[in-house]
């Protein structure tokens, strides 16, 4: 189906030549799924684009991308769109995206269709919605008659990459190539949208090359599995294999960092909730916060009456969904949103129509860590003034004090001293989040708050952050409020979990005893939706959980 | 902390010439080029020029001769001198205005997009108010308050200044307003708001080094359009008195009626000076501006043999 044979791919860049995709060979069989499987910077998204032709002005390929035949590397423009849609179509990743805003999907759907016409004649509009019905219908969407003439802004985001996928078949291709399909969405979507991908498969016969770097995906869906790194492939090997006996060091090692759920759980063993002796830091009850709405129409309540405790040492794990709330309450507790109604105390502080002035003295005690270590510091700054800033603002040191405190700072998240002369930019992702961490701490906080740190890092990079976390919370015995939608993620350090759903916490408590036996039926979703990094044994839980996924 | 040679490469226009090839590097360098020439013939005026610009002759409209290079106008003055001079004078209202303007422009851009409220509201309808106006009449305005028509060397260079600071402040206030908008929702201002920096600390520290990064680029545009506005005051009689300064709007105005007895020289030379340092300041900011933008910037082709593995890139 799909044959690549030593492709190579370089991007001019203002820092010279980079050689992206090096010597990479791999093929597809008719009906088989193969994920293409590394981490960012791995040349994974680039080969995947080089097999529809899509790379930039800027990339210069060579090789051999056969596809039913056809050799979209050395063919023209013209035989290249040919092959496109015909052959093989893409899935793309944000598919809110991928879709344009100001035409029906059905006109979205038959677009490929009137570009294909066989004979160069086109279909009528009649032929044109019917097939576009035909493949909504295909991809599960209720209502195909009726949808076919929504706007994408009409359908959720899984519906929508249910109509991405749709336009991908309307003209039948042998080949999908899926650029990371689910890692925009939510995972109780994912699950829905790999078993779409798995049915079509099973009923149509298509190959699928799935580009992902979600190893619980790619052992729920894949059948091979190509591991690359620094643009080389390092591993190919049948799903099974691959993840029961990894031949090479670097798979080894990426597959032990994949955080697996009900392994590690940093509240094992524990019975009763840890720290219900130390005092109270941090209490909602009845909390509310409501977003203003639009003129002439209600606010949109985000949280919607939720009462928890953080009680000092204890790590209280916040999960949920996009649009759960969960970065709502992390950011009400560090007055960066206003709450609405009910009461939220914060280190013995009221932030019920708080004032900045009377709650700048509390901020010293409370740490804040961002999702993007990229965006959270001032490129202007080098790392040593950003991590400095709390520090002279509420004690004013300066000097070579200053610098040691710095120092000592960087040492304790395990990153050289003399880093505090380099800038943002000149640190990688993990490297910068752990600095992060190191601004977050410099005044000893009783209080952290952790929004999504991991997400914007690499698995192997998340699983040396979450260690230090680990440790630093057990050397400093701060509070912390971890938020995160990975549910394996949470477990491996809280003691306590609660989970948001829809602005309401339908469930809290300790965290194996929610991950092991949920008793809220979201909660049930949600855990069973978690493809775990198993091929084994998510065939298990998928066969297990199907009712309650309503597959 | 960085070299002293990074240091160089990364300055404005030293690193935009070393990132731009082919076509875009000819404009910026013909940019640069003439820039350069302009504001050494400001700086060198009194060494240049063989007369003061307010030195009148008896020989008036002489064709040029081994006296007057470039002729003399009705009024006896040397064309070349004048010309000359009139770069300082364009130099000077150039500087003054869009200091002026880029301080008090910044200014209130970052406090009308950090605190929004009313203060935004009230901001943002005046600036809209000044848009409104035809830039010209609003500066003839400006210089007729100002100065009341009569003015000294400096008096008419700051009437002139501020009339065309008035318009150009709007620019500069628009461009860092929205800026600062959209910085303040960067996570790396809401986490100096974390760790409790006051606000005057947050605009001065985060926010105004950030916002001030296209600034070189509005500065060269505004310079020129800033020098067609001087012109078009002098042209129209709002400028400055040849007897206190050289300018090369009043000289095109006098040479209005020479055009049709033959006399070409009073009125091709000032008049292709404005064009000549117009189109250079134009190609600087104009290519600055595309080499800024990734998308605009043109790249050399990566050969096939030549690539090699970007660490940094890669271990991101």
């Amino acid at each position: 189906m799909l044959d690549i044979a030593r492709l190579k791919v370089t991007f001019a860049t203002d820092a010279g030549a980079v050689l992206a995709v090096d010597d990479v060979s791999f093929s597809v069989a008719p009906g088989e799924i193969v994920a293409v499987v590394g981490e960012s910077g791995s040349g994974k998204t680039v080969t995947a684009k080089a097999i529809l032709g899509l790379l930039p002005e800027t990339a210069v390929s060579s090789g051999a991308v056969i596809i039913s035949g056809n050799d979209v590397i050395s063919a023209g423009v013209r035989s290249v769109r040919a092959i496109r849609g015909r052959d093989v179509a893409m899935v793309f990743q944000e598919p809110s995206t991928a879709l344009n805003p100001v035409f029906t999907v059905g006109w979205q759907i038959a677009e490929g269709l009137r570009a294909h016409a066989p004979g160069g004649k086109k279909p009528s509009r009649r032929q044109a919605r019917a097939l576009a019905v035909e493949a909504l219908r295909k991809v599960g969407i209720p209502d195909p008659e009726e949808r076919v003439n929504y706007y994408p802004h009409q359908f959720s985001g899984g519906q929508k990459q249910r109509v991405v996928i749709a336009a991908a078949l309307a003209l039948n291709p042998g080949l999908i190539v899926a650029d990371e399909p689910t890692t925009a969405l939510d995972v109780t979507v994912q699950a829905e949208i790999l078993e779409l991908l798995r049915a079509l498969r099973d009923d149509y016969g298509t190959s699928i090359v799935l580009i992902t770097h979600n190893m619980g995906v790619v052992a729920d869906l894949a059948d091979r599995v190509v591991v690359m790194y620094h643009g080389d492939v390092v591993e190919e090997a049948d799903a099974t294999t691959l993840f029961a006996t990894p031949r090479e060091d670097y798979t080894k090692d990426l597959l032990a960092a994949v955080p697996h759920l009900g392994r590690n759980s940093a509240s094992a063993g524990l019975t009763a909730r840890a720290h219900q002796d130390a005092p109270v830091l941090v209490e909602a009850r009845n909390l509310v916060i409501e977003y203003p709405g639009r003129l002439g129409r209600g606010g949109f309540r985000a949280v919607d009456d939720v009462s928890f405790t953080i009680s000092a040492g204890e790590v209280f794990g916040l999960v949920g969904e996009s649009g759960s709330g969960k970065t709502t309450i992390g950011r009400a507790i560090a007055g960066l949103n206003r709450t609405t109604g009910g009461s939220l105390n914060v280190l013995g502080h009221e932030m019920l129509g708080f004032r900045e002035r009377s709650f700048r003295p509390v901020r010293k005690d409370i740490g804040f860590v961002f999702q993007d270590p990229a965006a959270s510091f001032n490129p202007h700054l080098s790392i040593g003034e950003c991590v400095a800033e709390p520090i002279v603002i509420h004690e004013g040191t300066t000097g070579p004090a200053l610098t040691k405190r710095v120092g000592d700072l960087l040492e304790s998240v395990q990153l050289p001293r003399g880093y505090a002369d380099r800038f943002p930019h000149e640190l990688s992702g993990g490297q910068r989040q752990r600095a992060s961490l190191a601004r977050a701490l410099a005044l000893r906080p009783k209080l952290l708050i952790a929004d999504e740190p991991t997400s914007a890092l690499d698995v192997s990079v998340q699983a040396k952050v979450l260690e230090l976390f680990k440790e630093i919370q057990a050397e400093f015995g701060f509070a912390a409020l971890f938020i995160s939608h990975d549910l394996a993620v949470v477990d491996m350090l809280s003691h306590w979990v609660g989970v948001l759903y829809k602005g309401r916490l339908v469930e809290q408590g300790i965290g194996s005893a929610v991950m092991g036996d949920p008793q809220d039926d979201y909660t049930k979703r949600l855990i069973a939706s978690l493809p775990v990094p198993n091929p084994a044994e998510q065939a298990k839980r998928r066969a297990v959980h199907r009712a309650l996924l309503g597959l | 902390m960085a070299t002293d040679k990074s240091f160089v490469r990364n300055l404005p226009l030293i690193s935009h010439l070393r990132s731009s090839v082919g076509l875009q590097r000819g404009m910026l360098i013909v940019g640069i080029v003439v820039t350069v020439l302009f504001l050494l013939t400001a700086a060198l005026a009194p060494l240049i020029a063989p007369y003061g610009f307010s030195q009148q002759f008896s020989a008036t409209q002489d064709p040029p001769s081994s006296a007057h290079i470039w002729g003399t106008t009705a009024g006896g003055y040397d064309v070349f001198s004048r010309t000359i001079w009139g770069a300082q004078t364009a130099v000077l209202v150039v500087v003054v205005a869009v200091i002026l303007s880029i301080f008090i422009g910044v200014m209130l851009g970052l406090l009308s997009g950090y605190f929004g409220g009313w203060l935004d509201r009230v901001l943002v309808v005046v600036a809209d108010a000044i848009y409104a106006f035809p830039t010209l009449l609003l500066a003839i305005v400006m210089s007729i308050a100002i100065s009341h028509g009569s003015s000294s060397l400096w008096g008419g260079i700051f009437s002139a200044a501020i009339s065309i600071t008035v318009v150009f402040i709007p620019q500069y206030f628009r461009v860092i307003r929205a800026e600062t908008i959209r910085l303040k929702a960067e996570p790396f201002v809401e986490s100096a708001k974390v760790v409790g920096a006051s606000s005057v600390r947050i605009m001065a520290r985060h926010i105004y080094k950030n916002a001030t990064r296209t600034l070189p680029l509005i500065f060269t545009l505004n310079a020129s359009e800033a020098i067609l506005t001087l012109a078009a005051l002098g042209f129209l009689g709002f400028g400055i008195e040849p007897t206190s300064a050289a300018e090369w709007g009043y000289d095109l105005n006098h040479a209005q009626s020479d055009a049709t007895a033959g006399i070409w020289w009073t009125g091709v030379f000032p008049g292709a000076a404005i064009v000549l340092t117009v189109l250079g300041l134009t190609l600087l900011g104009e290519s600055m501006n595309d080499l800024n933008d990734p998308r605009l910037r043109g790249r050399k082709r990566a050969g096939r043999k030549n690539g090699r593995k970007n660490k940094e890139l890669v271990d991101a």
